[in-house]
């Protein structure tokens, strides 16, 4: 017995090995080193860190542009999560049924997400164009319009979110249909016998027993909403003057770290974003001994 | 009742094609553009809609402008790196975490999951350190770099080798099997669909990755397509036509692919996906 737990030792730990030292070299030691970072203001020309303590975070407490950002990545995430959700969820619960078409639908739905986003945001900023735009023109033939999409800091980040749900609908669409799929069938025999509308099935059937997976998709919707970059670097400009009101924590991270070169400051927002979301972790792992031990 | 069963089909139908239709807009506006010529793209009286004469100068010049095939390269080798790279290790650590009784098992799986609650943006400037330092910028290496383990993978396979059967396992040892060949021979294919699901799971986000090569490979000829693209936007200016060619050439490959294996592109991000 003893021998056979030195063995099972022996090859457990040679089969994480691997595993275990990449996740140390590429993500365990690397939060440390990007804690540490943020303690450094880069010097000027590259040259060597210089330790200013606190001072990242000070200037980070009193920096708008980081406030305004944090604003823009909620206002993302509230528009982007629950439209995403709820029109992924109407698209399986038409679909999850024996219908003509039902491969071409779901394909379609699926199609924005083997895209790549710079493809997606670089289509999308061509409809949104506010001159020559198609947007813009099929609202004009209605008598609406123009409407400065991307350009107006009001509805910026709007736009962007417009972008986000149409790109993972059919996501959201794919793991609802697996939740529904294990939902017996029986459950809506009876139910039709029984001379429930659809509509009633729907809510009194479908929705409580979706709700471990609808809980899931949220939970991760929210926290991939919390780190939106692509779309934002793709679609705006630097020299967009609604930049400010659409520029997200994961964007302007990426500006500081790489664009202006002070990794320093750049740790100090990934710091923030960090915490954001180990709160959204948080919260969601209370809500789920909730739900899950009600 | 039958009549009204048969109008919720309609309305079904009329539903879900709306929904198709608008899905499939952004991809239709982006075929048209590229075939028409800038000032077709950029007429606004009369608004032009189809192509007058379908023409592939846009196309021509924006192959001449970007040498895509470097391009498909270097997004092939990183995807197949990352893929290989996740699906290897992650299997074996998978095995180990779902199978195996070991000491320090519980807190390695504890980095684990901690890997997977923390945003991937928070690696970025290490990563990019590392790699700087090892002179391997603007590399494949560098590209599959953030990609050479995979906790997510780790806790998809364990989760798929804990669901398997004890006495499969047990037969193999009794037969004289140890642990490795018991992996290789025994356990491994059983797990094979859920391989395949991280692999596909891998592959896509490789593909859409962004932020990291624009990072690490700043040197056009070293770039991924998703990174070319974006920097394309800024040299193309305002030449749709040449835009939207270019954004075709970058995608028609995974497009067409995932159009032939689309159930399997489907299964595996609904296994994958569903566990993240």
């Amino acid at each position: 017995m003893k021998k056979a737990n030195r063995n099972e030792f022996i090859w457990g730990w040679l089969f994480i090995l691997p595993t275990m030292i990449g996740l140390l070299v590429l993500n365990i030691i690397p939060i440390f080193q990007t804690i540490y970072q943020s303690f450094f203001k880069t010097g000027d020309f590259g040259k060597g860190n210089i330790f200013i303590g606190l001072d990242n975070y000070s200037r980070l407490i009193q920096d708008d542009a980081v406030w305004q950002s944090l604003i823009n990545t909620i206002k993302y995430a509230v528009i982007e999560v629950p439209f995403s959700v709820i029109i992924g969820l109407l698209a399986a619960v038409l679909l999850n049924r024996k219908m003509r078409g039902r491969t071409v639908f779901r394909t379609i739905f699926f199609l924005p997400m083997v895209m790549a986003p710079a493809a997606v945001a670089m289509v999308w900023r061509w409809m949104y164009n506010s001159k020559f735009g198609l947007l813009n023109f099929l609202l004009g033939k209605i008598g609406l319009g123009p409407v400065n999409w991307i350009s107006d800091p009001k509805i910026a980040i709007i736009s962007i979110a417009v972008v986000g749900i149409w790109s993972v609908i059919g996501y959201n669409m794919i793991l609802f249909l697996a939740g529904l799929q294990e939902i017996p069938r029986d459950y809506y025999e009876a139910a039709e016998i029984d001379g429930a509308s659809p509509v009633r099935q729907f809510f009194q059937i479908t929705i409580p027993l979706i709700s471990p997976t609808m809980f899931f998709v949220c939970i991760t919707r929210v926290i991939a909403a919390f780190q939106i970059f692509d779309l934002v670097f793709m679609m705006m400009d630097t020299t967009n003057s609604a930049l400010p009101k659409a520029q997200t924590l994961s964007y302007l991270f990426y500006k500081y770290s790489f664009m202006q070169n002070n990794k320093g400051y750049g740790s100090a927002i990934v710091i923030l974003l960090l915490a954001l979301i180990l709160v959204i972790t948080f919260v969601q792992m209370k809500i789920e001994k909730h739900v899950n031990y009600e | 009742m039958k009549d009204s069963k048969k109008r919720t089909k309609i309305l079904i139908y009329l539903i879900m094609c709306i929904g198709a239709v608008v899905m499939i807009v952004p991809f239709i506006w982006m075929i048209l553009t590229a075939f028409k010529t800038p000032t077709e793209a950029t007429s606004l009286n009369p608004f032009v809609f189809f192509p007058r004469k379908w023409k592939l100068d846009a196309f021509i010049d924006a192959w001449s402008k970007m040498d895509f095939i470097k391009l498909y390269l270097n997004t092939i080798l990183m995807i197949v790196g990352r893929v290989i790279c996740a699906v290897v290790t992650a299997t074996m650590a998978g095995y180990a975490f779902g199978r195996l009784n070991f000491k320090g098992k519980n807190f390695a799986f504890s980095l684990v999951l901690f890997q997977m609650m923390v945003p991937p943006q928070i690696f970025i400037i290490p990563q990019y350190l590392i790699v700087n330092k090892l002179g391997l910028l603007n590399t494949t290496f560098s590209l599959v770099f953030p990609g050479l383990v995979s906790a997510f993978g780790t806790f998809l396979l364990r989760q798929s080798f804990k669901s398997l059967p004890k006495d499969l396992e047990e037969a193999a040892r009794l037969d004289g099997c140890n642990i490795g060949q018991t992996f290789l021979h025994i356990m491994m294919p059983l797990a094979k669909s859920n391989m395949v699901a991280l692999g596909i799971f891998t592959a896509i986000f490789a593909y859409k990755d962004l932020m990291w090569p624009l990072v690490a490979n700043t040197e056009q000829s070293s770039m991924p397509l998703s990174s070319a693209l974006a920097k394309l936007q800024g040299q193309f200016q305002a030449n749709y036509p040449q835009l939207m060619a270019a954004a075709l050439i970058s995608c028609i490959l995974i497009v067409v692919i995932y159009l032939i294996f689309q159930r399997q592109f489907i299964e595996g991000i609904a296994t994958s996906g569903g566990k993240l």
